[in-house]
């Protein structure tokens, strides 16, 4: 059962992204910005942990969850450590993301050659 | 010719985009990557005995290398045409921005290409995620305390 949600809630926001490119003159760039801040929204009002419990890695495998990574991660720093905690707090839990995209992209990028 | 007929016109020529196959092919491959991530998570859970969290950090670097790998290789590029959203709305689309930015822009030299470069298309996430998270939390602190 969980993997029959994590399929479809990670498909109908894919689709949703689909509409939105198919349908305005927005660019993927625009699209996946769109959905950073709809993440950092959802986590605003308390959904997106819910989102987690119930579709498991659908909800964890869209750019949205680093929205809500930034913000959860960013509020936590600030029930900890007040306002300097906003700006200690904001990449704890993203960080995981972005050191492995520099780190991995930076190694390929001086081992292989760009295909044209 | 008036320009509502030019209008017309272009619209007859220019090859009409099959939304709902789009829309379809997107749908499945999103919820592949979905499906794919939840087996790899309950794998890591059981055989590992990784915590959830702990898995949820795996998978993220799992996806991260096998879409960097695949940028690398040249084999991404091809797929986003096909699938379009569905890659580019999972994770997936955040690593090969970053991959694709910094093996396009590597012959420029490693400080003027590569580095300057490498945030080119996956910046405006990063931006703007940190910006709208850091008025929310202001939001949430001035309302919630």
């Amino acid at each position: 059962m969980s993997y029959l949600l994590a399929f479809l809630f990670a498909g109908v926001v894919c689709a949703l992204g689909q509409i939105i490119l198919d349908n305005t003159k927005l660019t993927p760039g625009h699209v996946t910005s769109l959905f950073t801040v709809g993440g950092a929204i959802l986590s605003f009002c308390g959904c997106y942990d819910y989102l987690i419990s119930h579709f498991g890695a659908g909800a964890t495998v869209v750019i949205a969850n680093f929205g809500h990574m930034l913000f959860s991660s960013a509020w936590q720093g600030y029930l900890e450590e007040g306002i300097l905690g906003i700006f200690s707090g904001m990449f704890v839990k993203s960080s995981i993301a972005i050191t492995g995209v520099i780190v991995f992209s930076f190694i390929f990028a001086i081992i292989f050659k760009p295909k044209d | 010719m008036k320009k509502e007929d030019y209008k017309k016109l272009v619209k007859k020529v220019s090859p009409k985009e099959p939304k709902l196959r789009n829309v379809l092919v997107a749908f499945f491959t999103g919820g592949l990557i979905g499906l794919i991530g939840q087996i790899i998570i309950t794998l890591l859970n059981v055989s590992f005995g990784l915590s959830k969290v702990e898995a949820g950090g795996w998978l993220a670097l799992i996806i991260i290398f096998v879409s960097t790998l695949m940028t690398a290789l040249g084999f991404f590029d091809k797929w986003v045409t096909t699938c379009k959203s569905g890659l580019i709305v999972p994770t997936t689309g955040f690593a090969h921005s970053v991959a694709s930015a910094a093996l396009d822009y590597r012959n420029d030299g490693l400080i003027t290409g590569l580095g300057s470069n490498f945030f080119k298309l996956a910046g405006s996430v990063i931006l703007y995620g940190v910006i709208s998270s850091f008025i929310l939390v202001i939001v949430k602190v001035i309302f919630c305390g």
